[in-house]
Formats: structure tokens, C-alpha cells, sequence
């Protein structure tokens, strides 16, 4: 009897292997890109992982009343204290030079923290307690062991005098970590210690706020009437056209817009998330625009009719059939552009949101920066720290995507559960 | 001798440089089911959405002729087409029902027209629709089910109820009964065969049987024009044209 199913029969051997070849390839690709991204979050992981711990120092610092007067606790200089409380462990230390270099293991910082803490607590004053505050870039980068110290002394930021200072503090157990919560509620500084992310987060979350509330809108407004309304002629068809092409317009050409019109000609304040978000509407539109047209266009035409047939007008028809199937379409491509609205510095750039921005802004016509923008700046600086805090503000800016995103996703099922 | 409810006289319409109707002269009386056979491409569909002037929609399409309903020219500028067609409702081919619960699908009409002014007139009214389309019984429990949860021939009754629910004077259907098997429509059928004493009704259809069933009066179209138009029985027994015996004999379509 022979065989029924003949595998050599239909040239099905070769088939078979054309199939298999395919899965492969496809399995191969996945997995490259796969890889790479693991190889890009690990990379960005570990160079984050030292902006999560910030390094403390304990100052003995004299609070006598010489040094502090109880009735004017602000008042007093308590740099110049803690300066005292360093030389006190090291009288040996004399040249100018060299009490520079102690000094320098406190960040300037540490007289605030110095300040606030005798405020809240005027307990302290009159004693010599120990106080910790923030140590200095270099002195965090040498106790994590982020310094070579094989190489030649002229060659790496801390010098050996220091090395001999801070492990005799260490050894003294007066150097510590601690969770780096300023990281999150500080603004920038220059300073890499105490250089923190909130302000350029709440400049950015202003900035889409203000990009979101623009081109939703007016977004949706004008693809519904481009898709629903507007006669097909040739006006029509030039606003289609121009539509798609400024989809592909590089974003900095609208940065240069909003400085001419929106900073130039409206004298909008310069650094604001209003004009920031402004701008990135300018680049957003056309993306929301698109992807709604499309969403528009995939409602059955049915439904539309059915409307139209028991006697609603056109508006009726399109407003209370045709959008609610298509809003979900839409939010997908208002997701598209926002995220590209969030992860763009260039038109940002034009419009003066690179400032060095210290305080959190309060309103969205206060200068600001962008998360974006601010890693451009750290990743910018000469600090070896501010490498670490790259990696960081890069960490909150994929974690305010993936949020914004799920926000938008939550949503869109929410409209889509209703039928 | 009264005027026909629905009077065509010299209707002519194109599509683009295409003519698709030449001169039809029809007359629909009030009350009756008229059917309009015809093979593929006849024209019948396109006269059918010229009565709702449905064929306003696609911009290619030009209307010549006169075409009155009661009395009214519905070409004329000054008529309202959204007004028309709360007169002269549609039920299509495939089932299309809102995406949005039962009750919401037949309700829709009332509101949009402000037919009601309250919400128990509002869920008498639909109740009412629904009975009328005899799908009450089958759903009355889960009117807030969304209406493309039902099977395809409830779907058809509930476009049907959400038609008759703003009580027009004219129910245009296109082959309704052409995407559903032959239980529901026979159900469909029956139906229509009720409605007939409350509405005009005007029916395209494939099926010859099913203009033989349910309808009064028929008329059968061939490219375009207008061959034969006459009572169910003539027409089908004893055919004045040619051309319609042709068709109804199985010769041409």
C-alpha cells in the first residue's frame, strides 16, 4: 500500500523549511531587540543606582552661645561652624589651601541643613552635638568606590590627604548612607549632591497638561470636521495634505515657530510651560489630527446612516454614533503624540526651557524645564555625579510614560466597555 | 379620483455621468406593501433611497423628476430632509443597530425629536415600538443589553421598532431580510404583514417568493427603467411584459 500522505509529493519539503526559516527569523529579531532593550534598562539601572543613596557626614559643630545667639537662630554663620567642626578633628591642618580641601568635604549645602535642623530642634543649642549633613560629590563617589584610586594622584578628583581624612571619619563611623529622597522633591542645583528632578517633572507635567488641554480639542474639532463635513475639493484636499506633511516636520522647526510667534509676537512669557506647551501642541496636532481621521473612518458608514435615516441631523448622527465608537481610536493616537510631546527637548530648547532652574514652578507662566531638557543638562555637566543622576532622571521619565499611558489606556477600555 | 399617497413622475437620477433611473413614473398607494423586484444594478435600490433622498449623501448623485408624497414635492428647496426622513424611515439590508443598549436604539428617535414629555411616556413609548416589531416578549428583561448582542433577526426587528417608533408615514426597507435565515425571516415577514394597516411600506427584494408574500402591489425594474408595475397577483400570474415574465420565469436576473 503506499502511502497516502506523501511527504515528498508537492515539493512540500522545501515548504515546510521556508516555514521554519521564517518563524526563525521573526523568533531572531524579537529576541535581538529584546536584548538590547534588557542590555538598555540594566545600563541605565546601575548607573542610576547611586543617585538613590545620598552620602551623610556627621560635623561636631559647636552650638555655644558665642556661635549662636538663641534669640537670633538664623543669624548666625553656621558655615563657618561647621568649617570649625571639620578643622576640630583635624587641627593638624593649617595651609590655606589644605582647609579648602576639608572643607570641600561638606557640600555647600550642609550649612542649610545645619540651620534647619537647630531651628526645629533648639534643643541642640548651647552643646557640641554631632549633626549629619550631606557630604560632598566627590566624598560620595569615593565611599561608593566610584573612584579609581590605582590612578595617579593628579589624575582622579580626590586626593590622597583626603583619602587618609575621610577613612579616618569612616573609621570613626561618622559617614553614612541614606535613602535619597531629595532627589525626588529637590529642584536642580549645582551641585550634584543635592541636585533633584522635581522641578523639571512638574515643568514637564504643566507643559503636556497645557499640549494636552490644546490639541485634544482642537485635535479631534478638526478631524471630525475634515472627516464628517468639510466638501471634498481641492481646499480639502491641500489641508490633507499640508496635515501630513507637518506630521513629519522635525520638532525643531516648531521650536522656532513658537520663538518667533508665540515668544516674539505675542510676548508670552519666555521659559514657561505655557509656551512650552504651546509649542509641543504645534507637534502634536497633527499626530492626534491623523489618528482620529483614521479611527473616524473605520466607524461602519451603517451607523451613520441608521442615524441619518430616522431623522437625525448630521451633527446628531456624527456626535452621538459615529464619536463615542471612534473616541477610543482617538485617545490611542492622542497617547502617540503625547509621548513624543514628552520625550522632546529640541523645540524646548528654542523656546528657553534649558534654563538652570532651581525652584518648582508654581504656575505655567513661572520659567521652567522639561525632564527631557534636564537630562540633556546633567548628562551635559563636567560633575562625574551628575552621570548617576542622567541615569536616574532618565528612570522617572520612562516611569511618567508608562504611567501617562496606562492612564490613557485605563480609560480608553473604560469607553470601550460601553458596547 | 384622489391622489396616490406617493407619486413619481418622470424620475431620473445619475450617478456621476451614469444614468441610473430613466423616467419612472410610479405610484405608491397608502397602506399597502409595494415591493420593487428587479435583477442586480436595476435601479430599484435607487429609487427606493430617492423617496428619503438618502441619495443626498453620496455626492455624485444628481435627482431629475418630481416626486411627491402626499402632495409634497420633496425635491423642492425648501424642504427639510431631516423632517423628510422623520416621515419616511429605513430599515437597511444588513442589520444596524446603534452601538448602545436596546432600549437607547429605540428610544434614540424619540429623543432626538422630543416626541416625549416624560420618561415613562419615553419607556411606554419603546415598550410600544417593541411590541409593534414583536420583540417585547424575546428582550424584555435586558433592554439595557447593548443591541448587537442580539441574534441577527432580533437585531433587524429592533432597527425596525427604533423606524416605527417615530411613527413615520412611510417605511422604506432595502432587502431587510437579505442576511437572515429563513426562520426569522419569516418572522420579519409576518411583521411586515402586520405593520401594514398603520404604514406605507415600500420593499426591495431579491426574493420573488417574498414579494409574492407579503406584498400587494409590484414593481419590477430592469436597467433602469420601470417594465411592469401592477397588483402582486398580475404581475406574478399573468405578466403584460415580456420582459417580466422573463424575470419571474427564472430567464433573466
Amino acid at each position: 500500500m503506499t502511502d497516502f500522505i506523501d511527504k515528498a509529493g508537492f515539493g512540500l519539503k522545501a515548504r515546510h523549511r521556508a516555514e521554519k526559516r521564517f518563524q526563525w527569523t521573526g523568533r531572531l529579531a524579537i529576541l535581538i531587540s529584546l536584548a538590547f532593550l534588557a542590555w538598555m534598562v540594566v545600563t541605565i539601572m546601575i548607573g542610576a543606582s547611586g543617585a538613590v543613596r545620598l552620602v551623610q557626614i556627621a560635623v561636631p559643630v559647636d552650638l555655644s552661645v558665642e556661635n549662636v545667639d538663641p534669640d537670633d537662630i538664623a543669624g548666625a554663620g553656621y558655615g563657618a561652624i561647621i568649617k570649625q567642626g571639620l578643622r576640630a578633628q583635624f587641627p593638624e591642618v593649617s595651609k590655606r589651601a589644605e582647609k579648602k580641601r576639608l572643607y570641600n568635604l561638606v557640600s555647600p549645602e550642609g550649612s542649610f541643613e545645619l540651620e534647619r535642623q537647630v531651628l526645629s530642634d533648639p534643643t541642640l543649642l548651647g552643646g557640641t552635638p554631632l549633626v549629619w549633613v550631606t557630604a560632598s560629590d566627590d566624598l560620595s563617589l569615593y565611599v561608593r568606590g566610584k573612584i579609581n584610586t590605582d590612578l595617579p594622584e593628579d589624575q582622579r578628583q580626590i586626593s590622597d590627604q583626603e583619602i587618609a581624612w575621610v577613612d579616618q571619619i569612616q573609621d570613626q563611623g561618622r559617614i553614612r548612607n541614606v535613602a535619597n529622597w531629595g532627589f525626588l522633591t529637590n529642584g536642580d542645583s549645582r551641585e550634584p549632591e543635592i541636585a533633584g528632578i522635581l522641578a523639571a517633572f512638574v515643568g514637564s507635567a504643566l507643559s503636556l497638561s497645557v499640549c494636552f488641554l490644546l490639541s485634544f480639542p482642537v485635535g479631534i474639532a478638526a478631524a471630525t470636521y475634515l472627516e464628517e463635513f468639510a466638501p471634498a475639493n481641492r481646499v480639502s484636499d491641500v489641508i490633507e495634505v499640508n496635515i501630513n506633511n507637518l506630521a513629519a516636520v522635525p520638532s525643531i522647526v516648531f521650536g522656532l515657530l513658537g520663538l518667533s510667534i508665540f515668544l516674539g509676537y505675542f510676548g508670552l512669557p519666555r521659559s514657561s510651560p505655557l509656551v512650552g506647551g504651546m509649542v509641543l501642541s504645534l507637534m502634536t496636532l497633527p499626530t492626534i489630527i491623523i489618528a482620529s481621521r483614521a479611527s473616524l473612518k473605520s466607524v461602519p458608514p451603517s451607523i451613520k446612516e441608521a442615524a441619518l435615516a430616522i431623522g437625525a441631523t448630521p451633527v446628531q448622527a456624527v456626535f452621538h454614533h459615529v464619536f463615542p465608537v471612534a473616541l477610543p481610536g482617538m485617545m490611542t493616537g492622542a497617547i502617540v503624540g503625547m509621548a513624543r510631546a514628552l520625550g522632546d527637548t529640541a523645540p524646548l530648547l528654542m523656546i528657553g526651557m534649558v534654563a538652570f532652574i532651581v525652584d518648582v514652578p508654581r504656575s505655567i507662566l513661572e520659567p521652567a524645564t522639561a525632564l527631557p531638557v534636564q537630562i540633556f543638562l546633567w548628562a551635559d555637566s563636567p560633575e562625574r555625579a551628575f552621570s548617576e543622576k542622567t541615569s536616574a532622571a532618565i528612570i522617572v521619565l520612562l516611569v511618567f510614560l508608562v504611567a501617562m499611558n496606562m492612564v490613557a489606556i485605563l480609560l480608553r477600555r473604560k469607553l470601550e466597555q460601553r458596547f | 379620483m384622489n391622489d396616490p399617497f406617493i407619486m413619481a413622475r418622470s424620475v431620473n437620477v445619475f450617478y456621476g455621468d451614469k444614468q441610473a433611473l430613466f423616467d419612472v413614473d410610479l405610484d405608491i398607494e397608502e397602506k399597502r406593501v409595494t415591493a420593487l423586484i428587479g435583477p442586480s444594478g436595476c435601479g430599484k435600490s435607487t429609487f427606493l433611497r430617492a423617496i428619503n433622498r438618502m441619495n443626498d449623501l453620496i455626492p455624485i448623485c444628481r435627482f431629475a423628476g418630481s416626486l411627491k408624497i402626499s402632495g409634497h414635492e420633496i425635491y423642492d428647496p425648501d424642504v427639510d430632509v431631516v423632517a423628510l426622513r422623520a416621515q419616511v424611515g429605513m430599515v437597511f439590508q444588513k442589520p444596524n443597530p446603534f452601538p448602545k443598549s436596546i432600549f437607547e436604539n429605540v428610544a434614540y428617535g424619540l429623543k432626538i425629536h422630543k416626541m416625549t414629555s416624560s420618561k415613562t411616556e419615553l419607556a411606554d413609548r419603546v415598550e410600544w415600538s417593541l411590541k409593534s416589531a414583536g420583540l417585547w416578549d424575546e428582550i424584555a428583561d435586558r433592554l439595557d443589553e447593548p443591541g448587537n448582542s442580539l441574534s441577527g433577526g432580533q437585531q433587524q426587528r429592533l432597527c425596525i421598532a427604533r423606524t416605527i417608533a417615530v411613527e413615520p408615514k412611510v417605511i422604506l426597507m432595502d432587502e431587510p431580510c437579505s442576511a437572515l435565515d429563513p426562520i426569522a425571516t419569516a418572522v420579519v415577514e409576518d411583521l411586515i404583514d402586520g405593520l401594514r394597516k398603520d404604514f406605507t411600506i415600500v420593499i426591495v427584494t431579491h426574493s420573488m417568493q417574498q414579494a409574492a408574500r407579503i406584498s400587494q402591489r409590484t414593481a419590477f425594474f430592469h436597467l433602469g427603467n420601470l417594465v411592469e408595475v401592477g397588483d402582486t397577483k398580475t404581475v406574478f400570474t399573468n405578466p403584460q411584459e415580456e420582459r417580466t415574465q422573463n424575470y419571474i420565469t427564472g430567464r433573466i436576473g
